[in-house]
């Protein structure tokens, strides 16, 4: 059962690596399972960054430190502010699947790639993007404080810094707004439309 | 005003605009492999419906198939992956192109030399290099899992309208440059990201007089600058190209396709959101030094020095430059390669295999040098065979391999081990993409050629 989105108040993980690109947010190995099990995916999220080649945590990575480490929940790590570009390279949804699977619901950044965007609202997880220098003023915060908490209204669109009360709005279509806080999926509004789309192939003369 | 051809195709294709929300868009044709198509079935499962038009799905494996052998996939998780796909398809009525068969290969290298795509198609795939396919003037974008869902349930996907951009390349590329060099050159002046939001179409003279499989190796790399798709219309060239293709129209059917298929091109008036233009004199043979596609070169030049750059820009250099291990201001011409891997969706054409036959005829491969090259489809190998490119590259020391993504990405036996350099035609250097901790330089078929011979980075302008 998806967790409908209205207000996320929740302190923050900060990934402060740009151009992330999804081979790094799953290693391509993790690729050939045909699971769909949520835990199998989180526990590969930034796998060979967390974890050095026998297996062991990289104590330096930001999600070992102690102040990040705890596993996301209610009002706790929640929120990923990331760098710039996040998400580039491949299509692998892979990588959406491991940001939700490690209980991210939210990742905020001044830039995602395009497709990957797509596949974290097909996830649940919000992509909220935010001016560059939003971006940088939230990585300050929460390094300097990482009780520091972020609160993301999806009804209102935006997004504050609790610590330092900047505020910003951020893009989400009427639709897709509709979809989080409704727990509706894309697939239910394009199977509740089939005869529209029979219609639009026998005026195309397309339908074989 | 006048269209973009993107516009024009994307407009044909609109069952409706959802209200404050993205466009239904119809898909022509779906092609799915089987990394990211399983989960993509099990919600058709869980939800009980067939495939909505099977027809127009054309499936195969690749990432996990071996090139050495194809008898077997030793790995039981490649095996299990390979082998679901092949159910799926069986039970929702899906072509299929099984591994080892002759119609198979790399999807983004069959699709286009079956005729399977064709100019004004909407074309998608679970996989960002369907931005290739664009070269024959489609619209081909990389999709995710949930998407492959959706078109399997219902041929639509849900998108937001990309905003466009126009590259122009015009001009004549010096002796040594092919297409690779183009897109290594764009990639590196636009950043990894100069394209994310935009739909690009390639135009100029330089591309006019591209082949088709100069301009699938440029489509091919467009996401690598964040666009999810890179459109070139179709001319004579395309025509050339995909006549008489096995899943091309026939007799008075091309006759008719072609002519429609002439109105394939962006209006004289059309305005894009973004335009850009490059000169083919400009552009060398590329390499690149860094852990990301836009961290690019003329082969003989050098490194970036740290004190061009701004702050976040040191950091992301000196990251990427440890786990290089090269250095700021370093000329990395001369420098050894243990691995070289010609093929990929990028550059495993037979085209690619020419210019790397051309190279190394006649010389021998560097000692030491382990070299993969393997054809991008069963089409091409067979091809390379017919031509008799796989006896010179024999005589070379070189052995041609069977279809797969091979040493692309860490999913099948050619993985590169830790630490060792390889120079490779395939599309992404990222850290660990060709096995962990291996260290991936990108180039031209004949860049890398060049360095097989040498065993050290070479310019091919110099062979």
């Amino acid at each position: 059962m998806r967790e409908k989105f209205d207000i996320i108040q929740s302190t923050c993980i900060p990934i402060e690596i740009d151009n992330n690109n999804t081979d790094n947010i799953i290693p391509a190995r993790y690729l050939a399972f045909t699971t769909r099990d949520p835990k199998f995916y989180g526990e590969a999220f930034m796998h060979d960054l967390r974890y050095d080649a026998e297996g062991r945590p990289v104590e330096s990575f930001v999600m070992n430190r102690p102040e990040y480490s705890e596993a996301p929940r209610k009002g706790v790590h929640e929120i990923i502010i990331g760098g710039q570009n996040w998400g580039s390279g491949s299509s692998r949804e892979h990588a959406a699947w491991a940001i939700a699977g490690y209980g991210v619901r939210v990742v905020i950044s001044n830039s995602f790639a395009d497709i990957h965007r797509n596949n974290l609202l097909n996830c649940f997880v919000l992509p909220v993007t935010v001016s560059r220098e939003m971006q940088l003023e939230l990585f300050e915060t929460v390094k300097a404080d990482p009780q520091s908490q972020v609160l993301v209204d999806v009804p209102g669109q935006t997004v504050t810094n609790l610590a330092t009360g900047h505020s910003e709005s951020f893009p989400l279509n009427g639709y897709k707004k509709y979809c989080l806080m409704n727990g509706f999926d894309d697939i239910d509004f394009l199977l509740d439309n089939k005869q529209r789309i029979i219609e639009w192939e026998s005026r195309q003369g397309t339908s074989r | 005003m006048g269209k973009t051809l993107f516009d024009k195709i994307w407009d044909k294709h609109v069952v409706q605009n959802v209200e404050d929300g993205p466009t239904q868009l119809y898909i022509d044709r779906l092609y799915a492999h089987e990394v990211t198509s399983p989960q993509a079935f099990d919600t058709l499962r869980d939800k009980g419906i067939r495939a909505f038009r099977p027809q127009k799905v054309v499936a195969m494996p690749d990432h996990n198939t071996p090139s050495d052998q194809q008898e077997r996939i030793d790995d039981p998780v490649g095996r299990r992956q390979v082998e679901t796909l092949k159910n799926n398809c069986e039970e929702f009525g899906i072509r299929h192109f099984d591994m080892g068969t002759h119609d198979n290969g790399i999807i983004h290298v069959v699709g286009p030399e079956k005729g399977l795509s064709l100019p004004g198609m909407t074309i998608v795939c679970g996989d960002s290099h369907t931005s290739t396919h664009g070269a024959v003037g489609a619209i081909a974008m990389g999709i995710g899992t949930s998407e492959v869902a959706q078109v399997l349930a219902s041929q639509c996907i849900l998108q937001s309208k990309p905003r466009t951009m126009r590259i122009n390349i015009e001009g004549e590329l010096q002796r040594g440059v092919v297409a690779k060099d183009v897109a290594l050159y764009i990639m590196a002046r636009m950043t990894t990201s100069g394209a994310t939001g935009y739909a690009v179409e390639y135009a100029g003279s330089t591309v006019r007089n591209m082949s088709m499989e100069g301009r699938l190796t440029l489509s091919n790399l467009s996401i690598e600058m964040g666009s999810r798709a890179g459109i070139i219309a179709p001319d004579e060239t395309t025509f050339e190209y995909l006549k008489g293709r096995e899943y091309a129209p026939k007799g008075r059917d091309w006759d008719a396709a072609v002519e429609e298929w002439r109105l394939l091109r962006s209006d004289e008036d059309a305005v894009f959101d973004k335009e850009v233009t490059f000169r083919a004199e400009d552009i060398a043979p590329r390499i690149t030094y860094g852990t990301n596609p836009g961290a690019g070169i003329a082969v003989d030049g050098t490194v970036p020095a740290m004190d061009e750059m701004s702050e976040a820009e040191q950091v992301q250099l000196r990251d990427m430059l440890e786990y290089m291990q090269f250095e700021p201001g370093q000329r990395l011409e001369g420098h050894p390669v243990d691995y070289i891997f010609l093929g990929a969706c990028t550059n495993g054409r037979i085209e690619d295999f020419r210019a790397f036959a051309s190279v190394v005829k006649g010389r021998k491969k560097a000692d030491g040098v382990v070299a993969w090259l393997v054809p991008g489809s069963w089409q091409v190998r067979d091809q390379i065979v017919a031509e008799g490119l796989d006896k010179v590259l024999e005589e070379a020391g070189f052995e041609v391999r069977l279809p797969s993504c091979s040493s692309c990405l860490a999913m099948n036996p050619d993985k590169v081990p830790a630490g060792k350099l390889a120079i490779s035609t395939s599309n992404r250097n990222f850290v660990g993409r060709q096995g962990p901790g291996a260290r991936t330089i990108l180039a031209s078929p004949l860049t890398v050629a060049a360095s097989a011979i040498t065993g050290v980075i070479t310019d091919p302008r110099k062979m």
